[in-house]
């Protein structure tokens, strides 16, 4: 059982009380109606499935109850940083600061 | 019987017998005894029979990792457990134990013929064996694979036993109180800093409890550990936990612990738990697990009366027992041979001490020598005698790689020393990476992933004084991470114990190698051949083998098989161990019970029961209940001699003649107030909203983003902005996390506030042609006539004096009211309403009748009629969309290709050409039914109940291009029969002029 960050609350708190809620940063789109079919597909299918750094949304379900991010190593499953909703996709480099 | 118990030894109570049975004979232990000591005391070796080929077995080990001595214990009904380890399992008074995997005696088997035609069960059997003829399968193969399969057997009685559960967080968890893990405690706890010391043992001491000779800062190791665990138990910030087993290390420094509380209890507290589940948060661990010893590869190493070396001396130092009057000890270890003097000094002299490595320490030769014991380097076991009990051991001189001249030497137990192999379950766990140490010939913890410190054996160091040090060094560098300020203790050993060997892989022999029976993995009956043979048959990485041989795949994960495992596999492959590696180790460390991880969560307690305020009424007036998500709904109200067919008939009947009351209060609801409520309302629904008057109702679909129906209710427009939104009962929170997430990540500018208020209202619904007759007298503030308050209005009022929200809406087709009050008002409003109600013949009623009800009308009910893959369309619900409004949740999708495609789904109507026969829910649909098998099926029954009103079955169907086939008939094949039915392109049977509902 992990213990996530919590950016809203601003306490590590036991995974029990979040839920994941898939990859972050896929904004829907403004205007869907003038998306191709296969941006479509894309935006609502296609996902990144990282090795490594991904980048995915979390909610603090049994707590403050805010949708936020992340960015969690899938291979040791560790979390390098959890940020708000809205705020802009971290720098991978400053956050492993080169080494791993 | 001959006893085998050495008066004055051991740590057992010689003053406290204890009574005990064994396959039904009765036999005498000790307090403070093993089920394994006690029968050892007793002169038993025999303890079971191997899983494929059913050889006789005795006990290998003293601990956890024994593969052989596994046995069924009995404590009364309910309290049958398979597999008890009797190196694990404490003697208690009265303790029930039988054997397994024999029939129809332990001493007599008929399955051990399986070790006759060993060849049928060689390596990868599972895959071979069973594969031809084909036609052996269902007659021969299969009833011999679920005859033999499985160790021991499953209970068959519910436990009747309580199970616990615990979180706990600590700066520093040390797993393992032998040596390494006292002293680590001991100086983390000195500090200051909060400890938690467990073992999986019933006393702490690890190898301590079976060196009582070593001195220890002055003391005796047994007064050492007992002034040590006097001083933890002074310290108010350190807690001693034995019998508790550290069964899994997960992520951040999470242990999962489980503890045994009563199975060592001749008489446990009534309703004490049974064993507790904790769930340990640690700022630092230190696993201080010590090492495991490994048995030695040779033909007939798995006869009863071999073990392990260690076992003896613990048997004897611990529980002063002598495992066999003339021992031979054959090793590749040097601490076997303090195990020999041991025995020696305690009247079980060795008949000799087989080493074989060509020279060893010479004051261990010349220790041997003044005890008389005879000594034979360069020597190598090559077979055993006996046939439940070990009789003698052959052994081969080993002179420049090769196997010379045979010697037997006559004994009753041979015990073995391959060396021994860190313990690295728990490190494992957490995906540390493993380092070889090719000097140990081990594999030893590596990179660490957490905040963890490896101490003692389980690094590959030797000797109780390395083991102090080591630990000492651990627990204060694990306080000191904590913030502690820390002194390190040093602790002065003399007479330790240090030694070295060798690791050795299956041991030559000059006999036909292939007809050896030289056992790696005991439990699951692998040989070294079987590996050998795995690798030749081309498996070349080491979880090929382990799946193919099964080695380390039982219960004991490879404990003592592992790394001898992996020698052979290593040297068939012509590899270095280090680039064969080890098989991954997973929790938990040894075999947990299921009611362990059950804990709290069983009978009543498995998992919450929601209840409506109305619940008292109905279980007083003797409703069935159903589970409708975490709800228990009132599921019909038989009268007296009703079953439930009859009992819904009736409800239907009077619901539709007159009225009928039922309680709606476990539908989801969500207030969802603000100046934006409208704009959100738009973009999440497919309806429109905006032009919704103030006090009207409107059916609600909403769908996902893939365009498919997530959930549907009627939803209320209380104010400009302010929406009164239900959902489905299973939806509430689905609903709202959805409508949370668009609100929070894709339009956090939108000013809306979104309230869970399922359990905030009672929902009282009143439904039937005198609904309104009913209700009327009890309304204040609110004209409910037809034409004031017509169909789909909400208003709010006081109904019976209670604050309401009044809705004028039909599930059923009937003129119909729900009434929402406080839920402390629920039951009240209820009962007014029942009371006034009789002069209507009012009938209650449940989700039963309600199905029916709205099936009659076809109104769907999401999840039952649709599956995730129900567009608006297939649903006949493209009424529903806004078909002017730019965007909704899911909109972009309907228009994909494959949404509008022909041979879709479409829901319809059924009505069997017997009007008698109802339809099975989930039936499929074919439209021949004389096509053969595999059929091609159209569709299925969705929906299907016998129809009062209509005096005939009626359902719905999902079916291809389903509004295309209305008038055909179509199939449903059942086991007994086939069903045909007519299509109707509506779901409507009942009212379809609607005149019902404005009456
Ligand atoms: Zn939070």
């Amino acid at each position: 059982m992990l213990l996530i960050h919590c950016p809203y609350c601003e306490q590590d708190l036991p995974e029990l009380e979040f839920a994941y809620a898939g990859e972050a940063h896929i904004a829907r789109p403004e205007d869907p109606s003038r998306l191709s079919d296969e941006e479509w597909r894309d935006y609502l299918f296609i996902r990144s499935n990282a090795r490594g750094h991904h980048f995915e949304r979390w909610r603090h379900i049994n707590g403050c109850a805010r949708f936020f991010n992340a960015v969690r190593e899938t291979v040791s499953d560790r979390f390098l940083l959890t940020y708000k909703a809205g705020e802009p996709r971290p720098d991978i480099s400053s956050l492993t600061g080169g080494t791993e | 019987m001959t006893s085998f118990r050495l008066p004055n030894r051991g740590r057992v109570d010689h003053a406290r017998p204890i009574s005990f049975t064994f396959d039904g004979k009765a036999y005498t232990g000790l307090a403070g005894d093993t089920l394994a000591s006690a029968l050892l005391a007793n002169g038993v070796h025999l303890m079971g029979r191997s899983f494929k080929y059913h050889r006789p077995r005795g006990v290998v080990s003293a601990g956890s990792d024994e593969p052989n001595a596994l046995m069924g214990t009995r404590r009364g009904p309910g309290r049958f457990e398979p597999n008890t380890r009797a190196t694990v399992q404490e003697l208690r008074e009265g303790l029930e134990a039988t054997s397994q995997n024999r029939w129809p005696s332990l001493a007599f088997d008929i399955g051990a013929i399986n070790d006759r035609f060993g060849s049928l069960f060689s390596a990868g059997f599972y895959y071979k064996t069973f594969m031809w003829p084909r036609a052996f399968w269902d007659r021969v193969y299969e009833p011999v694979i679920r005859q033999a399969a499985g160790l021991g057997v499953s209970p068959t009685e519910p436990d009747a036993d309580r199970y616990a559960s615990r979180f706990a967080h600590t700066d520093v968890l040390v797993v393992g109180a032998g040596p390494a893990g006292l002293a680590a405690a001991l100086a983390a706890g000195r500090s200051g800093a909060e400890v938690m010391l467990v073992d999986e043992a019933s006393e702490p001491g690890g190898s301590l409890l079976s060196e009582p000779g070593v001195l220890i800062d002055g003391k005796g190791a047994w007064d050492w550990l007992a002034a040590a665990l006097a001083e933890l138990d002074r310290l108010p910030n350190v807690t001693v936990m034995p019998r508790t087993t550290a069964i899994g290390y997960y992520h951040q420094n999470l242990i999962g612990l489980a503890q045994r509380l009563t199975d060592h209890l001749a008489e446990p507290p009534e309703g004490a738990p049974r064993e507790r589940l904790w769930r340990v948060r640690a700022r630092e661990v230190v696993l201080a697990q010590g090492a495991l010893e490994k048995p030695l590869v040779f033909d007939g190493n798995d006869r009863p009366g071999v073990m392990l070396a260690g076992a003896a001396q613990t048997y004897l130092s611990r529980y002063g027992v002598k495992v066999g009057d003339r021992p031979v000890v054959v090793t590749s270890h040097d601490s076997a041979w303090h195990a020999a003097f041991d025995l020696a000094e305690a009247s079980a002299k060795p008949a000799a001490i087989v080493d074989i490595r060509p020279a060893v320490d010479a004051a261990l030769s010349e220790r041997a020598g003044s005890l008389g014991i005879e000594t034979l380097l360069g020597w190598s076991p090559t077979g055993t005698s006996g046939r439940l009990r070990v009789k003698s051991l052959r052994i081969n001189q080993l002179r420049d790689g090769r196997v010379g001249t045979a010697r037997t030497i006559a004994c009753d137990a041979v015990l073995m020393c391959g060396g021994w192999t860190p313990g690295l379950h728990l490190f494992s766990h957490t995906k540390g990476s493993l380092a070889w140490d090719d000097e140990l010939k081990a594999f030893l913890p590596g990179r660490k992933s957490e905040a963890v410190h490896i101490a003692g054996a389980g690094r590959g160091l030797w000797g109780i004084a390395s083991a102090l040090a080591d630990g000492a060094a651990a627990g204060a560098r694990a306080a000191r991470e904590t913030g502690r300020d820390v002194q390190e203790p040093a602790h002065a050993v003399t007479a330790d114990r240090t030694g070295t060997g060798v690791t050795a892989k299956d041991l030559p022999t000059d006999r036909n190698p292939a007809s050896a029976k030289a056992f790696v993995d005991y439990q699951n009956d692998v040989t070294a051949k079987d590996i050998r043979l795995a690798v030749r048959e081309g498996m070349r990485s080491i979880e090929h083998v382990k799946r193919y041989t099964t080695n380390g795949m039982a219960t004991d994960q490879g404990k003592m098989s592992n790394v001898n495992g992996l020698m052979i596999a290593a040297d068939a492959l012509g590899k270095a161990p280090p680039q064969v590696g080890l098989t991954t180790f997973r929790p938990p460390y040894s075999p947990t019970t299921f009611g362990t991880f059950a804990g709290y969560h069983q009978g009543a307690t498995f998992d919450v029961t929601r209840r409506t305020p109305i619940d008292p009424w109905a279980e007083a007036n003797g409703a069935v209940f159903e589970p409708v998500a975490l709800w228990r709904r009132a599921w019909y109200f038989p009268k007296l001699g009703e079953d439930m067919h009859a009992a819904v008939a009736r409800e239907c009947r009077a619901t539709r003649a007159s009225v009928g009351v039922f309680d709606a209060s476990t539908l989801g609801k969500i207030e969802v107030v603000g100046p934006d409520a409208v704009t959100f309302m738009e973009r999440m629904y497919t309806n429109p909203w905006a032009k919704l008057g103030v006090g009207r109702c409107r059916y609600g679909l909403l769908l996902g983003e893939d365009g498919f129906i997530r959930d549907d209710g009627v939803i209320g427009r209380l104010a400009e902005t302010r929406f009164h939104v239900t959902t489905t009962t299973g939806g509430a929170a689905r609903v709202l996390n959805m409508m949370e997430d668009y609100l929070q990540t894709d339009w956090p500018d939108l000013k809306v506030w979104l309230t869970s208020t399922t359990e905030q209202w009672a929902v009282v619904a009143l439904q039937g042609p005198n609904a309104r007759k009913l209700l009327e007298p009890f309304v204040e503030g609110l004209d409910i006539s037809d034409a004031a308050f017509p169909h789909m209005s909400v208003a709010e009022c006081t109904v019976a004096g209670f604050p309401a929200r009044l809705f004028r809406i039909s599930f059923t087709g009937e003129l119909g009211f729900e009434v929402n009050v406080p839920a402390r008002h629920g039951l009240a409003l209820w009962e007014r309403l029942w009371e006034e109600g009789r002069k209507y013949d009012i009938c209650p009623y449940g989700t039963e009748t309600m199905h029916v009800l709205r099936a009659e009308k076809g109104y769907i009910i999401v999840g039952q009629d649709t599956d995730g893959t129900v567009t608006p369309d297939d649903a006949g619900l493209s009424w529903a969309i806004g078909k002017k409004k730019p965007d909704f949740v899911g909109k972009r999708s309907l228009a994909r290709p494959d949404m509008v495609a022909k041979g879709r789904k479409q829901l319809v109507g059924l009505l069997t050409d017997d009007p008698k026969a109802v339809l099975q829910e989930g039936a499929q649909i074919v439209a021949d039914p004389n096509q053969p098998k595999p059929m091609t099926a159209l569709g299925h029954v969705t929906s299907s109940y016998w129809s009062e009103a209509l005096s005939r079955s009626i359902a719905m169907a999902v079916v291809a291009d389903g509004r295309e086939r209305d008038g055909q008939i179509v199939h449903i094949p059942m086991p007994d029969r086939t069903l045909s039915a007519r299509v109707t392109k509506s779901t409507v049977f009942y009212d379809p002029e609607n005149t019902r509902l404005s009456a």
